[in-house]
């Protein structure tokens, strides 16, 4: 796993300064990556900045959307006079995406470190596959399973009322914590995963010494095994947060009338009711949110912790 | 001379190994148990796929076992042709991203070039946008440019997410390689091309598998972004969204233990095929 | 995910960010910008607008055959079901030759609305010759638009001769220009006896507290809004702004007991027992009680109820006219709409398929069933939707009820 130190040979020349001049000196990379940069250039890239035109459109489905530098209708959605509280959505799905993560961190950390640390190295795969093992049915399923199983009258419920554990009234389903579990359970592989890896990286012999150092378990792990994994709790983070902040499918199979999120409100304005430039402006916001977090994540944790990921 | 043997010289103290700490057994546990908790949907699964339930949909009720619902797959109207569409698009989205995608991660791990960065950035972006806003953001685009919504607007979106994951994936894999092979492949006297093909494309390709394997599995799962761009179009998740909403027929559990028997089996031959190389 | 790649995770969290590419970013989005005014040219067609084809409707229906093929989208479990065959399209297809793809994917009319809408508005197929949608907004537009055909009503004999009054020539559609029914419904609502801890008679007993975490609600804003406004005791059909916004002011009230606003998912719901309480579609009681579920029964409410047709369209560019007619024809018997009322039951729209239950298929369940073949006292009871005049009323419907379930 360590890579081989490149040795492509100095330039000899001052390097050329025109892109044509370039581009005649090696054309390879531009010949390569031409098809695939058009591609995302197209239907990535124009996309986007579609979704940011229309949201600033006017009209209505039945006579049509015209874009009209409409900036106004950012502040009829999040401003004081909005009639539906988007801001309360969008603030619900930063909540449960923040809350998946650390559900996620919580959960899936020790399972890395079992697989990494404690495991008999010739079942380290198969336990990764064991893990990995229930992505391989449809999510969709998979959350209807869990709304099955978690239902009032279901098996779980069930079992805990007639342990008498809860009462008559308790319920799972509809609640913010059945979302938050059923975000943090779709999203279990993308936060182990990166973690593995990252502890697999570690040299055993770095732990050696720093329980030589510390001596105690617990101090090990702080001090030294998870600042090495930080990496990989990042990547973690990253693919986990995004993925829940925005998802409609767990809060619409899993919850009720006080988990409505932004992801939901975005689908209903563009499929429901066809108000295109809400859509839009509504999915601009949540976008430009997330990148902000995400950057300020980065910022604060510290911009080392990228560059030693490589 | 001293007849007396030769004291061998102070031999390392070979590392001894630290004395056996009692490993606690809470994070096994904790491993299991939460192993299982992941893996009860998929039991229930596979369990009420076999409930012979009368009313064509699932319920807790346990009525018998049978393999009714297994016989008759195709019954449930639309679910068949749903399943086979979302495979198509899988296959050709694999298909069509490799394409694309090798080429450009071969760029990019390769090569300086002007633009590069802001091209990592984009392909960097493509993975990490929200799902929702990907959708909408297509939507929006292929609306104002009077797209006519269908299996192709489906295939094309399916490959743009595609793509970004293969690219991350045979970077990586080509990072890992080196231009090192190649210029000894170079120096022993093959021609760019020679050394493409004989040493730089089978080291490819098993990273072109891995992106494929990839690539498969996040098109044929893929609910939020298709639900914006399919318009008539049927894929399973849209399907099976839909009819969870009245009650799942018992035939998408069998589909769902299927599929997931088939990646079963297919991951456990992928490992022995690595253990039997690794012998 | 079947990969355990460690090397895509690598990939994936490798630095590529440097001031530099922040900069370049900033001047990127200034880009976009300037981009974002070039597709100014680009605005969403409406669909209004497109001047409603001037068709010869007459001629038009002169020159279309029989072709053999019909594609026919409606609700789930809206058609008679035999183990996965469908015996009514079964002895279409023996007695015309009209093979048919029955597609069971509108689960909403909205969602499907904004579905075909796009493609209508392009004047391109939307791939099916019947669909089946609920008198409202949707279907006003359909109308309106030009989009849905004109019927050709000399070749649908048999609706003439068969179909009940109250089918024929519907306020929202004149002289069935466009649309027949295939089912009515009614919205009231549904509880379960068994789990319930009172008897439900009104909308009013929705607001108990006894019944909090465990009531259900509709998520379609006209369903919604019409029990809001039977709740408050005004008839829909002549309601104004001011009743829909005290109908919203007694629904938010009723939000603290409520679980959720279900699209038809609530019927699941109440036959596992999340909710015993619930808005609920005569037909879809009528069925859970078939299934076993005799705990749940259907409730008028002494408020009144709501009552609402499904009606067959013929989408413009369908493929295949001809034979959405003789599907429509064929329909509109004792004979075949007793066998789909047999299995549907909702409100049949052939009073004469009454006999043909009772005598042919001998299930007095159903023949007897106020549900099926409702009495006099419950048409009585029961009231229209508000029909909108125009988008901007739909507007003002939508941005007083919406809130409600966007909560």
């Amino acid at each position: 796993m360590t890579a081989l130190a490149p040795t492509a040979p100095a330039p000899t020349s001052t390097p050329p300064s025109t892109l044509r001049a370039r581009v005649r000196r090696n054309p390879a990379p531009y010949l390569l990556a031409l098809a695939g940069a058009a591609w995302l250039l197209v239907l990535f890239v124009i996309p986007l900045i579609s979704g940011l035109a229309v949201s600033l459109m006017t009209g209505n489905p039945q006579d049509g959307y015209t874009f009209t530098w409409n900036w106004g209708v950012y502040g009829q959605l999040f401003g004081p006079g909005a009639t539906t509280p988007y801001w309360l959505f969008l603030g619900r799905g930063v909540f449960y995406g923040v809350m998946a993560t650390i559900v996620t961190i919580l959960v899936g950390y020790p399972m890395a470190y079992f697989i990494a640390f404690r495991a008999r190295p010739e079942w380290k795969n198969a336990l990764l596959l064991l893990v990995m093992l229930s992505f391989l049915v449809s999510f969709i399923i998979r959350t209807d399973m869990w709304a099955f199983l978690l239902s009032d009258q279901g098996p779980v419920l069930t079992v805990l009322r007639g342990i008498h554990l809860v009462g008559k009234d308790f319920h799972i389903l509809g609640t913010s914590a059945a979302v938050i579990g059923g975000l943090a359970y779709n999203d279990l592989a993308f936060m182990v995963l990166p973690i593995y890896v990252a502890l697999e990286r570690i040299d055993p012999r770095l732990i050696e010494a720093s329980a030589d150092l510390y001596g105690r378990k617990p101090a090990t792990f702080f001090h030294t095994v998870l600042p090495l994994t930080r990496s990989g709790i990042f990547a973690g983070i990253l693919l986990v947060f995004i993925d829940s902040a925005g998802d409609p499918v767990s809060p619409s199979l899993l919850g009720g009338t006080h988990t409505y999120t932004i992801g939901q409100a975005i689908q209903d304005a563009y499929l429901t009711n066809q108000q295109y430039n809400v859509a839009a402006a509504l999915s601009t916001v949540l976008m430009i949110v997330l990148g902000v977090i995400l950057f300020a994540y980065a910022r604060i944790a510290g911009t080392d912790n990228i560059e030693d990921l490589v | 001379m001293s007849t007396a043997t030769a004291t061998p010289a102070p031999a390392v103290m070979a590392p001894t190994a630290p004395p056996k700490k009692r490993k606690g057994p809470w994070l096994p546990i904790f491993f299991w148990v939460f192993l299982v908790i992941t893996l009860l949907p998929i039991i229930t699964m596979i369990v009420y796929s076999f409930n012979d339930t009368p009313t064509s949909r699932i319920t807790f009720h346990w009525h018998g076992f049978t393999t009714y619902w297994y016989q008759n797959l195709t019954q449930v109207q639309g679910l068949p042709e749903a399943f086979l569409l979302s495979v198509v698009i899988a296959l050709l989205s694999a298909i069509i991203s490799i394409a694309l995608g090798v080429p450009l991660a071969m760029a990019l791990e390769r090569y300086k070039f002007w633009g590069k960065s802001a091209l990592s950035t984009t392909v960097f972006a493509d993975i990490a946008a929200p799902s929702i806003v990907v959708g909408a953001a297509s939507l929006s685009f292929f609306l104002s440019s009077n797209i006519t919504l269908g299996f192709w607007t489906v295939l094309l979106v399916h490959v743009t997410f595609c793509l970004a994951y293969v690219v991350v994936v045979v970077r990586a894999r080509l990072s890992g390689a080196g231009m090192v092979l190649e210029q000894a492949a170079a120096d022993l006297g093959a021609t760019p091309l020679v050394a493409f093909t004989k040493v730089t494309l089978p080291l490819l390709v098993p990273g072109m598998i891995a992106a494929g394997a990839l690539a498969l599995a996040m098109s044929i799962d893929d609910y939020v972004i298709t639900s914006f761009v399919a318009g008539p179009a049927v894929t399973f998740p849209l399907f099976v969204y839909g009819a969870a909403k009245v009650g799942l027929p018992p035939q998408v559990l069998c589909f769902g233990t299927i599929i997931f028997v088939i990646g079963l089996l297919v991951m456990l031959l992928n490992s022995w095929i690595t253990r039997r190389g690794q012998r | 995910m079947t990969s355990t790649d460690p090397a895509l995770m690598r990939g994936l969290t490798q630095s590529r960010m440097s001031r530099r590419t922040l900069l370049r970013g900033a001047v990127t989005g200034l880009g976009a910008l300037a981009m974002a005014a070039t597709l100014a040219g680009c605005g969403i067609k409406g669909s209004a607008g497109e001047a409603a084809q001037n068709v010869d409707w007459k001629a038009f229906w002169a020159s279309q055959k029989k072709t053999g093929h019909l594609d026919f989208a409606n609700w789930p479990l809206y058609i008679d079901q035999d183990k996965g065959k469908i015996p009514s399209l079964e002895m279409f297809t023996k007695a015309t030759g009209i093979k048919v793809n029955y597609q069971a994917v509108i689960q909403n009319n909205a969602p499907f609305y904004a579905t075909i809408a796009p493609q209508l508005r392009a004047q391109q197929s939307i791939g099916y010759d019947i669909i089946v949608m609920t008198n409202g907004w949707e279907v006003t537009e359909l109308i309106n638009n030009g989009f849905v055909m004109e019927l050709d009503h000399s070749r649908l004999p048999n609706f003439a001769k068969y179909a009940a009054d109250n089918v024929k020539n519907p306020p929202y559609d004149p002289n069935n220009a466009h649309s027949v029914v295939w089912q009515s419904g009614f919205t009231g609502l549904a509880y379960n006896k068994k789990l319930s801890p009172k008897k439900i008679t009104s909308f009013q007993d929705l607001l108990d507290p006894a019944l909090a975490g465990h009531v259900g609600m509709m998520n379609d804003n006209t369903e919604l809004g019409t029990g809001g406004l039977l709740a408050i005791g005004v008839d829909p059909v002549t309601s104004t702004p001011d009743d829909w916004r005290k109908a919203a002011a007694w629904l938010t009230k009723a939000r603290s007991n409520v679980t959720g606003y279900y699209d038809q998912s609530y019927i699941d719901k109440l036959q596992n027992g999340d909710l015993w309480v619930s808005q609920a579609w005569s037909g879809d009681i009528f069925q859970a009680q078939a299934n076993g579920s005799t705990d749940i029964e259907f409730v008028v409410p002494e408020e009144g109820q709501a009552i609402w047709h499904d009606n067959m369209m013929i989408p413009m560019q369908a493929q295949h006219p001809v034979d959405a007619l003789e599907w429509m024809n064929f329909y509109y018997t004792p004979e075949i709409a007793g066998i789909v009322e047999d299995w549907v039951n909702y409100i049949c729209p052939v009073p004469g398929a009454k006999e043909y239950i009772t005598d042919e298929l001998e299930d007095p369940d159903v023949a007897d069933s106020p549900l099926v073949f409702p009495t006099d006292e419950m048409s009585a009871r029961s009231h229209e939707f508000y029909v909108f005049k125009n988008y901007d009323e739909y507007e003002t419907w939508n941005s007083i009820f919406n809130p409600v379930i966007q909560s």
